[in-house]
């Protein structure tokens, strides 16, 4: 088959007994990134699908590129809209590439040296499961944050979130929002989630709509200019992946079709949120009420999309289960809406409701696998 | 008495559907693997051998013990080994000829016992008993002198069964979903006499009933539809629907301390010969199939049977490509080389490509029109209804388990599989016991194996743990 490479081999130098064996863990995974290994199956199953890991986890950063190169247009338009210019797309495109680059630098050269220095230690190769937390966490990240919080952000995420529970596949918690929340409870003046920032202009400090909803309502977000068409465009301020709904959408219909998105726990989460949302429709005191916003315009406003799309569905850290699932879902949507509601000191509770039912999904799934352990019992 | 039993069942079926089935389970979860070489029903070749062998490493759950040495001579049906434990069980010579040789592996571990044939197919008659008068104590004794015991396996572990024991029922699975796997309902066709004699001989040894599950349409050929003393039922869906495992835990799952056993119907002739004429007779009409052979189809030979004696049908023009030769199917055989034999239990030969190769940028393509991928993740999978020339390459390197949603979608049983891995790697044998190492063995979960993208040897994770369970209790 001349299509396929017989010949291609790493550098002996990389093989047991060469000179550079004590690197083969890193020189292996450069190696395989650019070459399929050649290893055969030696019994079981003798063929295997032609998916591996590097291939599903290419899947969510592909979905997330709308989100990145809207998020990158944004971060221009609204410094210029900040300062009251004119300028053409290119412009605009590119103080938002000079903005989000350094951010993925930091993000991915952090990130993946200590992954490597970890494949290094155990002699393994290279997980690919930063690959899709690399790409997330400037997404979440307000657009001025400095590069040296980010690069101390992710290196918590990576060695206390992942590396400490052995790796990828192990984790507990949602790397990516273990770096945000780091910040979010470090450096708390920097992230408070009411306050946006615009990139590059200090005096401008305008109020979320979460915050303007939060606030005043309806009116409120009627006053500050905030229209659904333009929170679904994504044309607000905001951190850089979440204000789109269309990117958001486009990378959802990615991850569905291609079934590495669960379709359960994003279906589940909105479920939940739109109950939670509906409720407090009902019981708004007056129209004026931040109780009285309509459930669509909480599922446009803010991190929940964005979270339940790229984050809610990341399968290490959500349930197992596909009954815990659709439970695991629900709650997120549901704690997502309910801190929005009733906590008006810190109006966006997306990445404090996905971290919570991280924290919980184990015990979900301990009900559900102990529900099928019962009835196995009963036979006895 | 049995018979009378259950002969309301199996009362006038149509030729093609069963109309007043007790039951009909339909299942979603598995899929047929399309690779490529599906045999034609036609049978291209006697096999007359030179020499044959049998491998006690086919029989799980036994020590073989010798009773041939090389240089003996030996007729079909002479004992080879037994089973330390039960030296009444035998192993025997399915060709009459001389012991050529007894290859022996690490620790002297008896591998194969080679018997070079004559062609003289001189067989042992044996004295069996009629079936009207006989009970579980004759046929029992019959079928362990006869060779044939180990035809049965017990669940759980999958291992030969206890002659001691009394199962709680017999399952019979009329049809076998594996891919590219010898369809039953035409190599068998023959042979319902037998399959009906040797079901009359299995009743004995249950009160619990033989439960033959049959698929939807491929059961009127052969004619399985018109045994009789059987409960039917009818199985639909994808592999692994045919697995004996999951009709059980579909059908009436088990409890712990059961026991179930189960026989392969492609060796339900040979029983049936045994109570009809005394012999030991495991001929079997072979499939040979896989995207390297050159006609892929059936031939008549029987257990042992040596690849060198089939080697025309492997494909062998393309230089620098080297062939598995698979005895059994492609998800659960055993790779036996081209120097190998066929396994008690298979009745196909399975022939395919090393995939010992270098793909560039493989995992990254947007396509991957040569390779198939039971998921999404390629846009591939909007072309449906090709088959593929699948070879061994792994298609990437091994890694913890990530995905979860994947493996349940490809086993229709009552069970969280990743749970029952993880349980097995941690050799934990109460959370095993808690979650299902009782119903399935390495085969159930081959399709868990192929799809993973972490590249889990999760067939040998499941033996492993079984492993274990037997050496704990």
């Amino acid at each position: 088959m001349a299509k396929y490479n017989r010949t291609h081999k790493l550098n002996p130098k990389f093989e047991k007994g060469g000179s550079m064996y004590w690197l083969h863990a890193t020189a292996d995974s450069f190696d395989t990134f650019l070459y399929a290994p050649s290893t055969c199956t030696s019994s079981g199953s003798h063929v295997r699908d032609c998916v591996d890991l590097k291939r599903w986890m290419i899947i969510p950063v592909i979905a997330m590129i709308p989100a990145v190169l809207f998020g990158m247009w944004n971060i221009g338009y609204q410094h210029f809209v900040a300062l009251g210019q004119h300028v053409g797309f290119w412009p605009i495109v590119w103080f938002g590439f000079l903005k989000i680059l350094p951010m993925y630098l930091v993000s991915y050269i952090v990130g993946l040296g200590i992954e490597f220095i970890s494949s290094q230690i155990h002699g393994k190769e290279l997980n690919e499961g930063y690959l899709v937390t690399g790409m997330l966490i400037p997404l979440i990240m307000p657009v001025n944050v400095p590069l040296w919080m980010l690069a101390l952000a992710v290196a918590f995420a990576v060695i206390f979130g992942k590396e400490v529970f052995g790796g990828t596949g192990m984790n507990i918690w949602n790397p990516a929002l273990l770096a945000r929340a780091f910040i979010f409870f470090s450096y708390p003046s920097h992230m408070t989630g009411d306050k946006v920032w615009v990139a590059g202009v200090d005096a401008v400090s305008g109020a979320t709509p979460l915050a303007v909803a939060s606030a005043g309502g309806m009116q409120g977000l009627a006053d500050s200019g905030y229209s659904i068409l333009g929170m679904c465009l994504g044309t607000i301020p905001g951190s850089i992946g979440e204000t789109s709904v269309i990117a958001i959408a486009l990378g959802a219909l990615i991850l569905l079709i291609t079934g590495v998105g669960s379709w359960k726990i994003m279906l589940s989460s909105i479920i939940g949120f739109c109950c939670i949302a509906g409720l407090g429709n009902l019981l708004a005191p007056n129209a004026a009420s931040a109780m009285a916003v309509p459930f669509y315009y909480q599922l446009v406003m803010g991190g929940f999309l964005f979270g339940t799309v790229f984050m809610a569905t990341d399968p290490v850290t959500s349930c197992q289960t596909e009954t815990g699932k659709w439970i695991f879902g629900f709650l997120v949507g549901a704690m997502c809406m309910t801190v929005r509601l009733f906590n008006p000191g810190y109006p966006e509770g997306m990445m404090l409701s996905i971290l919570l039912m991280n924290t919980f999904a184990p015990l979900i799934d301990w009900l559900v696998v102990n529900a099928n352990v019962k009835k196995r019992m009963r036979r006895a | 008495m049995f018979e009378s039993k259950y002969n309301y069942l199996c009362g006038s079926f149509g030729t093609n559907t069963l109309t007043d089935m007790s039951d009909t389970i339909r299942l979603k979860a598995g899929f047929d693997l399309p690779i490529s070489g599906e045999a034609a029903r036609t049978i291209s070749r006697t096999v007359f051998p030179d020499l044959v062998s049998v491998k006690p490493t086919d029989f799980k759950g036994i020590i073989p013990h010798l009773l041939a040495e090389e240089g003996d001579a030996v007729n079909a049906g002479s004992p080879l080994f037994c089973d330390k434990l039960h030296p009444d069980m035998l192993f025997l010579s399915p060709e009459s000829g001389t012991v050529e040789s007894i290859e022996r592996g690490d620790k002297r571990k008896i591998l194969a016992i080679r018997v070079k044939c004559d062609g003289k197919k001189e067989a042992v008659h044996f004295d069996v008993p009629h079936l009207i008068d006989s009970g579980k104590k004759e046929v029992t004794e019959t079928l362990l002198k006869g060779g044939l015991w180990p035809a049965i396996i017990q669940r759980p572990y999958g291992i030969i069964a206890d002659p001691a024991d009394t199962p709680r029922s017999i399952f019979i699975s009329s049809f076998d979903s594996a891919p590219l796997a010898a369809d039953w309902n035409f190599t068998l066709k023959d042979d319902v006499r037998y399959i009906q004699t040797a079901i009359d001989a299995l009743g004995k040894l249950t009160k619990g009933g033989i439960h033959v599950c049959l698929r939807p349409g491929a059961f009127a050929e052969a004619g399985f539809h018109k045994l009789s003393g059987v409960i039917f039922h009818e199985v639909e869906g994808p592999h692994p629907a045919g697995n004996v495992g999951v009709q059980i835990n579909n059908i009436s799952p088990m409890a712990k301390g059961e026991k179930v056993w189960t026989v392969s119907m492609m060796l339900l002739p040979a029983i049936g010969k045994l109570f009809e004429k005394g012999v030991y007779d495991t001929s079997r009409l072979v499939a040979i199939t896989g995207p390297k052979t050159n006609d892929s189809s059936y031939v008549r030979a029987m257990q042992g049977l040596s690849m060198k004696e089939i080697s025309e049908y492997f494909d062998k023009s393309e230089a620098g490509v080297d062939l598995r030769i698979v005895s059994g199917n492609v998800l659960t055989g055993e790779n036996v080389g081209e120097q190998g034999y066929l396994g008690f239990y298979d009745d196909e030969v399975t022939v395919l490509e090393e995939g010992n190769y270098r793909e560039q940028f493989g995992w990254i393509k947007p396509f991957r029109l040569e390779k198939y991928s039971h998921s999404h993740t390629y846009l591939s999978f909007l072309l449906k209804r090709r088959k593929f020339n699948m070879d061994t390459n792994t298609n990437g390197g091994e890694r913890t388990f990530v995905c979860n949603d994947i493996y349940s979608k490809v086993l229709p049983m009552d069970i969280y599989p990743v749970y029952l891995f993880k349980a097995c790697i941690a050799g934990d044998v109460d959370k095993m016991e808690q979650l299902g190492i009782y119903e399935v063995i390495p085969e159930d979960v081959a399709l868990c194996e192929y799809v993973d993208p972490s590249k889990n040897p999760i067939q040998q994770i499941v033996q492993n743990g079984i492993d274990l369970m037997i050496k704990e209790m």
